[in-house]
Order: C-alpha cells, then structure tokens, then sequence
C-alpha cells in the first residue's frame, strides 16, 4: 500500500477537539468551545469527503492503512490499522455527515446549558470512537471503539448527573452493554482460538474456505450467535433493548446521534462485516433475522402508546433497527447497510426536529400537552413531516426505497418475515402519523411557556419575553432543512440497486443474482404497491383517530383494559428484568460481596490484624517496667539461652 | 600444679556469684559491687588462660579491663550520686520512671 | 598435694567467703568490705600464677582505688540497710534460673575437657627478645614491653577513656544549679 490516505486522521482530529476542549473549555468562551468542536468535526468530515473522492482510484480495495504496532502475543496480532472498503466508505460518510450536522445543531440547541464545553468535548469523543469501530482493521480495536462508544454514551446520557433518573440510565444504558459485550467478547475469543487471529483480511481469509454448517450448530454458528448477543446489546435489540427508551433522558442531539443514526448501528455495521461468518453459519443468521423481527415488530407496538414525543421515536429506533437486522438475517446486509443509511437521515431528522418542538414549547416532552403547533413553528413542521413521510415508506422519499428492499429480500426467504414487517410498517406509518398529528395539528393543548421558557425539563432554554411557542434559531433549522433534503433524495442511490452493486465487492456472493430478481420484478411491484398502500392505511387511521375524532382512542383504550396497560407500560419488560436479574444481584452482592467479603473478609482481616497487634504490644509491654531487677533477669535469662546455644553447636558438631 | 579447671571453676563461681548478686540486691551500689565482682571472676579466667597457655596478652588484657573497670565505676557512681539526689532514695525498685 | 595447690585452695576460700558474704550482708559497707578481701584473695591467686604485675595493679588500682571510691559513695550517700522492697517477680524466677542454668552448662563444658589439659611447655611466645632472660614472666619488664609495643594503641586509648570518665564524673556528680524535685512516690 503506498498510497496513504492518512485515514488516521478522521478518528484522530475530533480526539482533539475532544482533548482540548475537555482541559480548557471551562475557562472559554462559548464560541471558542463551539469553534473547536466544529471545526475538528468538520475537518474530518471534510477528508472523509477527500478520501471518498479518492476511492476510485485507490489500487487495492480493501485500502488498509497501517498507523502504530499494538499487540503482537504469538500468532495474535492486533495493530491500530485501518481498512477502508465500500462499507466502512458508507459508515463513514454517514457518520461524519450526519455527525457535523448534529454538531451544529447542538451549538444552538445547548447554547444556554452550563455544561456547554463538557457537552461538546464528550461528543468529540464519541465520534473518535465511533470513527475508530467503522475504521478498524480488526476486531480488537474495532471493540475499542465498541467499548468507546457505550462510554460516550453513557457520559452522555447522564449528561445532567444531578438528576437522579438520567444517572440511573446512564449507568443502565452501560450495563446492559456489558452484558452483550461479554459475548461480544466470548466470540472474539472463540475466534483467537480457532483462527489465531482477530484481523478482518486474514479470519475472513481463514473462515472463507469452511463449509457452511448446515447439518447443525458448530463453531462458526457459535461465533455468531455470540457476534449476535453483542450488538443485541449495542443497537438494541430483545432481550438487550430495555436501555435505548431510558436513554432519552439525555439531550436531544444526543439521542439523535448515538441513539438513532450511529451508535445503535455499529451492531448492524458489525453483523455486516462478518457476514462471512454468519453467511457459513445458517443457523446463526435465523436467529438474527427471528430476533430482528421479533423486535421489529414488538418495539412498534409498544410506540403505538406512549405519550413522550422522544420515547415514541426511542421505540421507533429500536423497531427500525429491527428492520436492519431482519435484512442482515435473511442474507440481504447489503439492504440492511442501505436502511441504515436512510434512517441515520430521517431518524436524525425526528429527534432534531423533536428537539426543536420541544425547544419551542419550552421544555415540554408530553405529546399531550402539544398540540396546533404547525403554525408557530412551520419549518420544523414540514421538515419533521418530510421525515415521517420517509420513516413511513411512501415513495419517492428515501425510507420507501431501503424498507421496500428488506420487504422485498426477506419475502424472498421466508413469506412469515415479510408478513410481519409488513405489520410493523403499518403500525410504523401509524405511530408517526399519530405523533405528527398530535404534535401539529389540532389545537394547542400545552400551558402557556412562562418568562423563563422552563416546563419540566432542565435543559436551557433563551429566555423570551413571550409565552407563546417560537420557531428555533437558524443553527438549528439548517441541519433540519439539510436533512431533510437528504431524507428525500438519499434513498434514490437505490434506484435500480446501485447501492447493492456498489457494495457488492464487499458482500460477493452472498445476495439473490440478478436473474432471480428480474425474473420477478412483477412479484416485487406487487409488493411495492402493498407495502406503499399499507403505509397510507396507517397514515390514515392515525388521521381518523387523532384529528378528525378526538374522543377515539380514550374508547379504544379503554375497551382494551388490562391489554392496553400492559403495552402502556411496556409489557412489563422493565419489571421483570428488575425482579429476576436485578434484585437478586443487588441482594447477592449486598449480603455476601459486602457484608460477606468485604466487612468480614478483608475489613475483618485487617482490623483483626491491628487488634492482634495491639494485643501483642499489651502483652509484652509489661516487659519494660522501669525494673532494672527485672532487666537483669531477662538478660541472664537470655545469656543462658545463648550460651546454651553456643554449646550445643559445638557439641553437636 | 593446679589444673587449669580449678581456676576456671573458681572463676565461674565468682561470676555466677556476681550475676546472683546483681539480680537479688536492691541496694544501688551494692549491685554495681556485683558487677565489679563479675569482673574480677573474668580477670581470673585470663591470667589463668595466660599462664596455662603461656600467652602474655591475656595478662595485657587484664590491665585494660582493670582501667576501663575503673573509669566504669567512676562514672557509674557519679551516676549513682545524682540519681539519688533526685530521687533521694538508693533503692533500685523505686527509679522505675521508666515504667509503661 | 603440693604448695601450690593447699594455696590455691586457701585463697579461694577465702574468695568465695568474701563473695557470699557480699551477697548475705544487708549494709553496703560490709559488702564492700567482702568485696575487698575477695580482691585481696585474687591477688593471692595471681600471684601463683606467676603474674606480679597484675597482682600489684589489682591492689593498688581496684582494691585501693576503686573500692575505695565506692566506700566514699556509700559514705557520702549516707547508705542504710537496704529496706525489703518489692521486688521484681522476673528477677527471681527467670533470672536465677538462667544463672543457674548457665553455670550448669559453663560447668558441664569445662569438666568434660577437665584432665586433658596440658602446660604447655615451651618459651612464653610472646616475650620481646629486648626482656631479660630471667625475669618472670608477667613481671613489669616482660609487661612493659608489650604494652607499650604491641599494645600502644589500646594504650593511649584507654588514657583517654580515664581522661573523659573523670570529666564525665565530674560533670555528673556536681551540685546541679537549682534545688533538686522531690521524687514522686506511686
């Protein structure tokens, strides 16, 4: 490789925004910190943009760059290097992009918080991490950046620690990682013992020449199902997914970064990326694309009640990310990779634009209490409307063509895939249009924004003088408006499947040719019709329910009695995770790590020890009496001991 | 002639006598009366290895512990003498400031 | 049973007495006295062993220096019959023992190599040639030689032991500047 394309530099560069506004951003001003940030963000952005440019020509593909030797233990090596393929291209385009535009965003969005500079230095960090996962050549530095990320994303979500539930998520939202990280990591043992490596280039290589296992489970399926607990537990999938709806108690431009368009997807970018295992493995990939669907459609239902704008997106997220996995499932990662795009655009869209509402009407999070807001705040109403119309999948906007695909490739493998997802975007359609519905139009239901701008939440908020809902500032509004035009024009790379060709280097052999799917085409825009008609059914019955007849879903609720509050509160999931892992954990360390080893063992140890001491020192204390009688009977005693010594090593000799 | 071992016992019967002397007496000066009797059973012990062996050294010894002996109990009772002007009392359980 | 050894038993019998009476006696005085005659007796001893030097320097030094220094302490301090106290229970019951036990051994050791021993014959062997022939070993003019030859070093040094003991004597027995404290009884 002797063209470097100094790929270092996109992960390193918000490292260093993120560096220096961590040691002197307290002492700074607002625009020194803003700068900063931006800037470094920006500038990676913009070489992710000259390294894209300079793709085509790069002799090799996979491009890796190789930065700093790591780790060489016997047949394991793992170095901070990079590979640069069609994939990581995507991701990274994603993630820089969609990055900057939320950094902007944010500048305006947390203008007034006092935390400003720890607020930008932390996001700085995620992106080095999350840049550091989609870059990395192996598995090792790739779970860095894993791990680096669940670390971001916890100081950001306990972004205001001083309240007790976003602390508390914070903390949930980093454990139930860990738990799919322990299997994350249990795989990637697997792999060094059986492979003797953990570099991308040279397991595939290895991996490559197995048969696919389908008599039954074997190694590879193992790997991959352990692949699988790991980035159930990063994008959230059952039974891991519990952490993503908490984590709205941080700010919105974070759950709009790590939560919808990249964190959550480095599980789907992971699952991409070893789809050589999974593609030998065929049991494993079931069980991705059963957990995927489940989810998918388990996620929607639960989002069908929620009253909080940003929990309804949080389940949307997980619903979606559902879709991805289903896709990846079946074989399609390609498909899945192009949802993910699309979605980092218009999910990043809904929690801007929720920011924004929530901006404008001061704090307030209740969709309840929102109401006929389109006319105080039309330009996030049409680029929030321009986001639902995508995550809805109506055509031409960019959600119709990715989830169309997934819709079209999982039929292809199994009819009971398709049927579900079909549901799901059903009820998809349904709860945003519900959302928009209640969010903009009909009558305005929220108290009046008093002189200070604060409902409930605590972020700051600008004081104006009125208390009526007001648009946002220009900072904000563009990345909306940007987004929004990406949410209508970026699913049009899919378009007669270039997006599967382009990717189809990294993916190979694994997708339905081309003939299979031509010979269909009439079968697939049978299905594109059904899907659309679906989406505008929903849309529909969340008009009827929510605009022209009010008093509907009080009814509906309450004939559904104990069904509906159960899926109000959220099957109960959280509950039952408490009462059978969470207590018996905290009891178990309470009574025997606590109490048990630490005050008996080591504390009682400790403390014995000094009472031995003094006990000792009392006992012999008595020896010093001031007595020089009695210092005299001791040295004779002593000489005698002495003497009696002496003789007996010469006698013994 | 005498045995070497007649001497020897002699002088470990003066020492031994010394070592009682010092554990059993509670007069000051009395107890350093004993270590100067401890020194003499020594001295013995070396003229007699002296004149067994018949190496002058152990006489030369006998010369410097006498000095050093002496010099010991100068000092010793100087000692002794502002002890007891403190304490007013020559009885040797009774300095036990030292005492924990 | 030759002279020498009616006179060895003579003189350490006469030093044992002095050494038990030291300990019986109750007033300092007498057991200074005892402590005299014991000197006196080991005099004797020395002399029969053929070391005149010694034996002089043990009377006038120790006998007539030392003891005498101690008899003026005791004279000075006005020391009475020492009172029972209360002694110190280690004292007796691991102090003596221990003598005991120590003598015991010390003993044990010296009658198993008892009998064996052997004068050795020969030239004293470390005599400087410049001494007369026929003095007695352990006279002045044999002593003095060594002492002042091989021996000058410790010499000289225990010149200056005697030099800082008399200041330190001097310094530690003056009357102190201001009325002494009363010793506190407990």
């Amino acid at each position: 490789m002797n063209e470097s394309l100094n790929l270092w530099l996109i992960p390193v560069l918000p490292l260093a925004g993120a560096a220096i506004n961590g040691f002197f951003g307290k002492k700074s001003s607002r625009t020194a910190v803003s700068v900063i940030a931006l800037t470094f963000c920006g500038a990676a952005f913009a070489w992710a943009l000259w390294v894209a440019s300079q793709f085509s020509s790069l002799s090799q593909i996979p491009h890796q760059e190789y930065l700093a030797h790591w780790i060489r233990a016997g047949s394991l090596a793992a170095d901070f290097a990079f590979y640069l393929d069609q994939l990581s291209l995507v991701m990274l385009l994603v993630v820089t992009g969609v990055g900057f535009l939320i950094h902007i965003y944010s500048v305006g969005y947390m203008w007034d918080d006092p935390g400003y500079y720890r607020f930008f230095s932390y996001l700085n960090l995620f992106m080095f991490f999350m840049l550091t996962l989609v870059l990395a050549n192996n598995y090792l530095l790739m779970f860095i950046g894993w791990e680096g990320v669940g670390l971001a994303s916890y100081l950001l979500i306990g972004f205001w620690f001083t309240k007790d539930s976003a602390a508390s998520a914070g903390k949930k939202a980093f454990i139930v990682n860990r738990v799919g990280d322990f299997g994350f990591l249990i795989g990637l043992f697997l792999l060094i013992q059986h492979f003797g490596t953990l570099n991308f280039a040279q397991v595939f290589d290895k991996i490559r020449p197995i048969a696919p296992e389908t008599a039954g489970a074997g190694l590879l399926t193992a790997i991959g199902i352990l692949l699988m607990v790991g980035a159930c537990g990063k994008s959230a999938q059952i039974p891991l997914y519990v952490w993503l709806p908490d984590a709205m108690e941080g700010p919105t431009p974070v759950s709009a970064l790590i939560h919808a368009a990249t964190m959550v997807t480095a599980g789907v970018y992971m699952v991409a990326r070893s789809h050589v295992i999974f593609e030998r493995a065929p049991i494993a990939l079931t069980v991705v694309a059963i957990i995927g669907t489940l989810t998918a459609l388990f996620a929607a239902t639960i989002g069908i009640t929620q009253a909080d704008i940003k929990k309804v997106l949080a389940y949307s997220t997980v619903s979606q990310l559902g879709y991805m996995f289903m896709a990846c499932g079946v074989g399609a990662f390609s498909a899945g990779i192009f949802h993910l795009m699309t979605h980092a655009f218009f999910k990043g869209l809904l929690f801007l634009a929720a920011g924004s509402v929530i901006h404008a009407v001061g704090g307030e999070q209740d969709m309840r209490k929102m109401g006929g807001l389109r006319t105080y705040i039309p330009w996030t109403f049409m680029t929030m409307g321009i986001a639902t119309l995508a995550i809805a999948g109506i055509p031409p906007l960019a959600g119709f063509w990715s989830k169309d695909e997934i819709l079209w490739k999982a039929y292809q493998a199994n009819w009971i895939y398709w049927l579900i997802g079909l549901i799901t975007a059903f009820i998809t359609s349904f709860y945003m249009f519900r959302l928009l519905f209640m969010t903009f139009f009909g009558d305005y239901r929220g108290q009046e924004v008093d002189a200070h701008g604060h409902a409930h939440a605590t972020h700051g908020h600008d004081d104006h003088g009125h208390g009526e809902p007001h648009e946002s500032p220009a900072v904000m509004l563009v990345p909306l408006m940007i987004l929004a035009v990406l949410s209508f024009v970026g699913g049009w790379v899919g378009y007669g499947d270039h997006f599967g060709h382009f990717l189809a280097p990294v993916f190979g052999s694994g997708q339905a040719t081309e003939a299979a799917n031509q010979a269909s085409s009439y079968t697939e825009y049978l299905l594109m019709g059904v899907s659309v008609l679906v989406a505008v059914l929903g849309a529909f019955l969340a008009w009827l329910l929510y605009v022209s007849k009010p008093f509907l879903p009080r009814m509906i609720a309450e004939a559904l009695g104990g069904f509906y509050q159960a899926v109000l509160n959220k099957y109960y999931v959280d509950e039952l995770y408490a009462k059978v892992f969470v207590k018996p954990l905290v009891d178990g360390s309470t009574s025997i790590l606590w109490q048990g080893v630490d005050r008996k063992v080591i504390d009682d140890s400790i403390n014995d020890a000094a009472d031995g001491a003094q006990h000792v020192s009392d006992n012999v204390r008595h020896m010093q009496s001031g007595n020089l009688r009695s210092y005299a009977g001791w040295i004779a005693a002593g000489a005698a001991v002495v003497i009696a010594y002496m003789i007996w090593l010469g006698v013994g000799r | 002639m005498v045995p070497l071992s007649y001497y020897l016992v002699l002088s470990g019967i003066l020492f031994a006598c010394g070592v009682a002397g010092f554990l059993i007496k509670r007069n000051i000066i009395t107890i350093f009366m004993s270590i100067e009797l401890m020194l003499n059973g020594v001295n013995l012990s070396f003229v007699a290895f002296a004149a067994h062996w018949h190496a002058l050294a152990g006489q030369v010894f006998v010369f410097f512990v006498m000095v050093v002996a002496a010099a010991e109990a100068a000092v010793g009772l100087a000692i002794i003498i502002a002890v007891y002007r403190t304490r007013e009392t020559l009885n040797v359980d009774q300095v036990n400031l030292l005492k924990l | 049973m030759s002279v020498h050894l009616v006179l060895f038993l003579a003189f350490a019998a006469i030093a044992l007495a002095g050494a038990i009476n030291l300990l019986a006696q109750t007033h300092p005085i007498n057991s200074a006295l005892s402590l005299i005659t014991v000197m006196a007796a080991l005099a004797g001893e020395y002399l029969l062993l053929g070391a005149e030097f010694v034996a002089a320097v043990q009377v006038i030094v120790y006998a007539g220096a030392v003891m005498v220094l101690f008899v003026f302490v005791i004279m000075l301090l006005n020391a009475g019959v020492e009172e029972r106290t209360r002694g110190s229970r280690v004292a007796i019951f691991l102090g003596v023992p221990g003598t005991l036990l120590g003598s015991v051994l010390v003993a044990w050791i010296l009658l198993r190599h008892s009998g064996t021993e052997q004068v050795a014959a020969g030239a004293w062997t470390d005599t400087l040639a410049q001494a007369p022939a026929q003095a007695v070993p352990g006279s002045p003019q044999t002593i003095g030689p060594l002492l002042f030859h091989e021996f000058l070093l410790p010499f000289e040094i225990t010149s200056i032991l005697i030099l800082i003991a008399i200041m330190g004597a001097v310094v530690l027995a003056s009357k102190p500047p201001s009325a002494p404290v009363p010793p506190k009884e407990d």
